[in-house]
């Protein structure tokens, strides 16, 4: 069955999702949602800080100093999510030449980066009394590291390309290629010796860590992806309109006459 | 906080810090090129009209 167009005919789904990605629409709708996700966010945030700093027992060996944990492992776990988020989006953009996709993934990478900066300074300040040195060049620390140069190429090439589509697509090459330093973060303890503990609640068998650390530990985790969101719609919002700035429906939402 | 003021209130203060800034720094951005974009919209306007 073809419709007068020789079109297609398309299941309401598809339309959906066609919606989803026009700009116009994906602004609005984020602008709509944004006060709400940012007040869950702070929610959020109150009672993991709260359960984290006040709640939580103190750590038999490492004291107090163990609190660092529900920001350093949150803003790491972000570090790579937002990456993946990065590649896949940018993939996308790549292959469909959607710019929504494009806009998602120029709009992520600060944010990313800003979240492996975090990993790597509180990582620092925690190393400094439990391991004596604010810094070694192991396997764990050098390619957080690596990710976070990942995240400022990728920024560096978006700023040094003026046509956008350009840049998109370099952009997105490069963080495709980058992917395979994210297996090598999470297996580097694994791989390699080194001073940086291995994973205790992301494997497969029962975290090890108490239940009345880990409940702090996972509504931080949620805080921090509440966060990403609010940062995301923020940005992506300001990415849309700022490209789309010609178009007639930014004009007729400005100024209507 | 046990001997460990030093090093956890930092970093609390960093990651306070750096999470505002990237909500408020695109927000404030965004507010602006509202502005930027109304004037120009508004400017092309009037000159339709004269």
């Amino acid at each position: 069955m073809t419709d007068p167009t020789g079109k297609r005919p398309r299941s309401i789904w598809t339309r959906r999702f066609h919606q989803l990605g026009s700009p116009p629409f994906f602004y609005n709708l984020v602008g709509k949602i944004l006060p709400w996700v940012g007040t869950l966010c702070a929610l959020c945030f109150a009672v993991g800080l709260y359960s984290g700093l006040i709640l939580a027992p103190t750590d038999y060996q490492q004291g107090e100093s163990y609190r660092i944990i529900y920001i350093h492992v949150p803003a790491a776990w972000m570090s790579m999510f937002v990456y993946l988020i990065l590649a896949i989006s940018g993939g996308i953009g790549l292959i469909w030449r959607m710019k929504l996709a494009q806009a998602i993934a120029r709009a992520s990478a600060p944010i990313g980066a800003a979240y492996t900066f975090l990993a790597l300074l509180t990582g620092s300040l925690w190393g400094k009394p439990m391991w004596g040195t604010w810094w070694i060049w192991d396997a764990r620390l050098t390619s957080e590291l690596v990710l976070l140069f990942l995240y400022l190429g990728y920024m560096a090439l978006q700023s040094a390309i003026d046509d956008r589509r350009t840049a998109a697509r370099a952009g997105a090459v490069l963080a495709l290629v980058g992917v395979v330093n994210l297996p090598i973060i999470h297996f580097s303890v694994e791989w390699w010796s080194t001073l940086h503990q291995g994973p205790t609640v992301t494997k497969f068998d029962k975290p090890s860590i108490a239940t009345s650390m880990l409940i702090p530990l996972l509504l931080m985790a949620i805080a921090f992806q509440l966060h990403y969101l609010v940062a995301l719609f923020a940005r992506v919002r300001t990415e849309i309109l700022d490209s789309e700035r010609r178009s007639a429906w930014v004009t007729k939402m400005l100024v209507p006459s | 906080m046990g001997g460990y003021a030093l090093f956890v209130w930092p970093a609390y203060g960093a990651t306070v810090l750096v999470l505002s800034l990237a909500v408020v720094l695109p927000l404030r951005r965004h507010r602006q090129l509202t502005r930027e974009l109304e004037m120009i919209a508004m400017q092309r306007n009037r000159s339709q009209i004269t």
